[in-house]
């Protein structure tokens, strides 16, 4: 089969239509290969140095995770994000869940009461710190609106408690994102099969023996989601303490994200924000691996 | 789902009960969500003597625009007194173009990876994926220093790569999902047909695709415009983001806190993706609900 | 009008051998059916002939032309796919015409090809309408207008009409055959559907796990099945198979097996026709007698005489299944159950012992462990 150049030249660009898809995934694929392993990598080996205001390359092994967890800041800001993570995220999808099953009750004003409970999720966190930051004003705010309203000994000065100020981050969070989970826990209800509602009906099962027994538990995938991402949410609060409590009084409401801030631009202690930066990935990690692993798991049995 | 209400066989009086118990159940905590906004706006609306004498509630006595314009354009924020116009306009130059780049980069990368069967497609886009999950501080620090190794440290330029960058895994999860759906067919036959690549997906591709296009541009305009992080660490002064110049509006206290300025300069930045959620609301919470799905 | 030769060929997924070395060689003219199951490779063995998929090993050569490398544009053929995969966005005259748009053909030649096309398949009525409005028969005749109008070497039909509904099907089975009679083009065409390749092929391929079973005219494939997979997909209902023994009566090759009749159970032999003599290793070993059910039916002594082939035979009927036309008679034969199509008046009942007769000539012989012919 004698090949002409017309054939050579067909052959060839026959041969690049198979390449083009992969030569157009490749920059993306590049800039996060390098944007994200490359930098996640560059950081941990920063986080096993003595690096202060600049990086140093001399590998120095556990050092700056065993100072870290030295720091009082440090555990006081992971037993800050326990604290928040599981009342921010039980509260959420509590929330969430509740007001999903009650919009599913056909509702007039559903549309409407939608628009509202997710409006917050539109604003960024910032924002919200400000606003909740004056609505929770110690003297100004609150508490002086219930007090105007008779209760005159009611009390909230809890952003500037040290115990307390933890709390209004929950406040303010859950404000944020509920709606979330109740968009998710309502898209689910909506696909409920409808089929088997009628058959617990004629069974004579009652509304709230229905949704308990037989809606809500096939809805685990969605508190599964729900919960994946309202933990990765928590882990990373960053902004909203820096709106809201600035991590204060003192450093009683400091979350991590913003410790590992601190020490990285404000305090010169690179090798130190290395090592908490390399925490929370582990954090995260540690909520994404079981949590992709059982759904993956699911769609093979499924 | 099969309204029981409408069913035969339920008591009357309970259902009644039980709607009205609903029905403020529902009202109550929309209040929870509205109130904070209703006294956002009213107290950006007061004087300070308003706010001084009066509780959250008290509406104010006219709708007086002296905070709004304050902080738009005399608010002091870092060494100039400029109000929050400057930044905003940093943040549009910014928001824009990173929207848009990454948005068709994951169009583009989406279709790649969901119509053509090559070796390491799935590999590829679980790695990129990946990237969704990750918390940012793990990055914060090599792009501080590339940034300045690239020249474009501490300006609008840096934040789009940035921008672009951390949202491509976003844009791409989003446009892979929807892509997935369309069958193979269609491709197949316009391959035969004789149209390439990029002509598949200039005259095939994209007239299907509005619904997730509006959808991504929703969703990366909301979070590069609400973003902090980024704008904090990457730049300082004059090239920040309006969400970094509220902040330091807000915390940097010399003097008489203006409480209707703050809340005035909350509402400036909050402004454009609360209209983009009030016109295009649902395609919102249909990207939030995409998302989450993992395909 | 083109010659499609296949020689060798072979595609594989990593590991996975999906095609194991096809060899198929179509005349100009002819209309190939690709039959069998889900994930026989037929589908792939299509695209590899459109050139969707690439090719492992082996060759596939159009009009002698080695096209391995060459891009589906310039095979110079056309495809019908399943789901139609018409272009949501256009109107029907675009979809049929984007072909000759992306050839850049001058728009009169193109607009000349498109009414012509669609004349010919009775759609001119619907050249504004999107893929949305139109039904499935609808969208269909659009589909095949698109590869019409381009006026191809080569057809290629991925189950075109799997979506339709029975009587559609019925009805688009026979413009396929039309057309195919009138333009004479060289045609390959999927299907699952036995029905589909009997009426339309010139010639039936049968793959099963990536290898050619058979590869003959639809009669052929139909009398004389090459194994006992290929007897068993075509025909409906299908060919009955019987463990039976050969034996050597009197010189006169034969099989034997066993049934009840009258209440007694006892064997039976059948001699077979002078053809299928040569089966002297074969005396006294099992084999699987291969019978289809409209070669097995009750006794009429007028044409046994005309037909020496036919073998009688009594057996006990044990269900009867009237479909109108004929009743399926259920007997049991050597073990197995066997359908008989008797006419409605000739059937008796469940219990009683009827009358067959059998011909012999249509009989097939397999071997019971490679499965192969034996006659």
């Amino acid at each position: 089969m004698s090949e002409t150049s017309k054939e050579t030249g067909k052959g060839l660009s026959d041969w690049l239509r198979w390449q083009i898809p992969k030569m157009v995934v490749a920059p993306t694929f590049a800039l996060i290969v390098f944007f994200v392993y490359g930098f996640i990598a560059w950081t941990g080996y920063v986080s096993l140095t003595k690096s202060r205001m600049l990086p140093n390359y001399s590998f120095e092994g556990f050092y700056q995770y065993i100072r870290l967890w030295k720091i009082s800041t440090w555990s006081v800001a992971m037993e800050n994000l326990l604290i928040f993570g599981g009342l921010f995220i039980g509260i959420s999808i509590v929330l969430g869940c509740l007001l999903a099953v009650a919009l599913d009750q056909k509702i007039r004003a559903e549309g409407a009461l939608r628009t509202v409970y997710l409006y917050p999720m539109a604003i960024s966190l910032i924002v919200t710190g400000t606003a909740w930051k004056w609505i929770l004003n110690p003297g100004l705010g609150l508490e002086r609106l219930v007090q105007s309203w008779g209760w005159e000994s009611f009390e909230f000065n809890w952003l500037i408690s040290n115990e307390l100020a933890i709390y209004t981050l929950v406040i303010a969070a859950v404000w944020q994102s509920s709606g979330f989970v109740m968009a998710l826990f309502l898209a689910a209800l909506r696909g409920v099969d409808s089929e088997i509602i009628k058959a617990a009906y004629l069974d004579g099962a009652s509304l709230s023996r229905i949704y308990l027994v037989i809606i809500l538990p096939t809805l685990r995938p969605v508190f599964l989601s729900s919960l994946f991402i309202l933990a990765h949410m928590a882990v990373k609060s960053f902004d909203l303490v820096v709106a809201l409590t600035g991590g204060g009084p003192g450093n009683s409401s400091i979350l991590p994200a913003n410790f590992m801030y601190e020490m990285t631009f404000r305090r010169n202690q690179l090798g130190l924000g290395a090592a908490s930066a390399m925490m929370m990935l582990a954090t995260v990690m540690a909520i994404v691996i079981p949590y992709l692993y059982s759904e993956l798991r699911e769609r093979k049995n499924g | 789902m099969a309204d029981i209400n409408a069913l035969p066989g339920s008591g009357s009086l309970w259902r009644t009960l039980g709607r009205v118990g609903l029905y403020s159940l529902l009202f109550l905590f929309a209040a929870y969500y509205i109130l904070p906004l209703i006294v956002v706006v009213s107290t950006s609306f007061k004087d300070l003597e308003e706010i001084q004498s009066g509780t959250l509630l008290s509406l104010p006595a006219e709708i007086n625009l002296a905070a709004w314009s304050y902080a738009w354009s005399e608010a002091c924020i870092g060494v100039s007194c400029d109000g929050l116009k400057p930044y905003f306009l940093n943040s549009i130059q910014m928001t824009i173009p990173a929207v848009l780049i990454s948005t068709l980069m994951g169009a583009l990368t989406g279709y790649a990876l969901t119509k053509f069967r090559f070796r390491g497609a799935n590999l590829v886009f679980a790695l990129i994926l990946f990237g969704c999950f990750i918390p940012f501080q793990v990055v914060l620090l090599p792009m501080a220093q590339s940034l300045g190794v690239l020249g474009i440290a501490n300006t609008v330029p840096g934040l789009v790569l940035v921008h672009i960058v951390y949202g491509l895994p976003f844009t791409v999860l989003f446009f892979r999902n929807y892509y997935i759906n369309i069958p193979d067919d269609l491709i197949k036959a316009a391959t035969i047909d004789g149209a390439g690549f990029f002509t598949i997906f200039w005259r095939i591709l994209l007239p299907l695709s509005p619904p997730i296009i509006v959808v991504t541009i929703i969703w990366q305009f909301t979070q590069i415009w609400n973003d902090f992080l980024f704008g904090a660490s990457f730049t300082t002064g004059g090239g920040q983001p309006v969400t970094v110049a509220l902040n330091n509006l807000v915390n940097t206290t010399t003097g008489v806190k203006r409480y209707n300025v703050d809340m005035a300069a909350a509402l400036i930045t909050a402004i454009p993706t609360l209209v983009v959620y009030v016109l295009a609301g649902r395609y919102f919470v249909r990207g939030l609900t995409a998302g989450s799905v993992k395909g | 009008m083109a010659t499609l030769t296949i020689r060798n060929a072979q595609k594989s997924y990593g590991n996975i051998e999906i095609l194991k070395g096809i060899d198929l060689d179509l005349d100009d003219g002819e209309f190939l059916v690709l039959l069998g199951p889900s994930g026989c490779g037929k589908s792939t063995l299509l695209n590899m002939i459109a050139g969707l998929e690439t090719i492992s090993g082996g060759e596939v050569l159009i009009n002698d032309r080695v096209v391995n490398n060459v891009h589906p544009k310039d095979r110079d053929i056309a495809m019908v796919f399943q789901s139609y995969a018409l272009y949501p966005n256009m109107t029907v005259g675009r979809n049929i015409g984007f072909g000759l748009e992306m050839r850049k053909m001058e728009k009169e030649e193109r607009n000349r090809r498109i009414d012509e096309a669609a004349k010919m398949l009775q759609i001119d009525h619907l050249m504004d309408r999107k893929p949305a409005q139109l039904s499935g028969g609808q969208r269909q005749r659009v589909a095949m207008g698109r590869a019409l109008v381009r006026d191809p070497e080569i057809f290629l039909f991925d189950e075109p009409l799997s979506n339709l509904d029975a009587k559609l099907r019925v009805e688009m089975r026979t413009e396929i055959k039309k057309l195919h009679q009138r333009l004479k083009t060289t045609m390959v065409y999927v299907t699952h559907d036995q029905i589909e390749a009997m009426t339309l092929a010139s010639r039936i391929a049968i793959l099963r796990n990536g290898e050619v079973q058979q590869f003959a005219s639809p009669q052929e494939v139909y009398e004389r099945p090459a194994n006992i997979y290929v007897a068993g997909f075509v025909g409906s209902p299908a060919m009955n198979f019987i463990p039976a023994t050969v034996v050597n009566e009197e010189g006169r090759f034969g099989v034997s097996f066993e049934r009840t009749a009258h209440g007694n159970r006892g064997s039976v032999y059948l001699p077979l026709p002078e053809e299928h003599q040569a089966l002297d290793e074969w005396v006294g070993r099992e084999v699987v007698l291969g019978i289809r059910p409209e070669t097995l039916t009750h006794r009429s002594d007028a044409e046994i005489a005309l037909n020496p082939c036919l073998q009688p035979f009594e057996c006990q009927v044990e269900v009867l299944e009237p479909t109108g036309a004929d009743t399926l008679t259920y007997i049991e034969m050597g073990g197995e159950e066997v359908i008989a199509r008797v006419n409605p008046y000739n059937a008796s009942s469940p219990g009683e012992t009827m009358s067959f007769m059998v011909d012999m000539g249509k009989a097939s012989l397999f071997d019971p462990r490679t499965e192969q012919r034996i006659n």
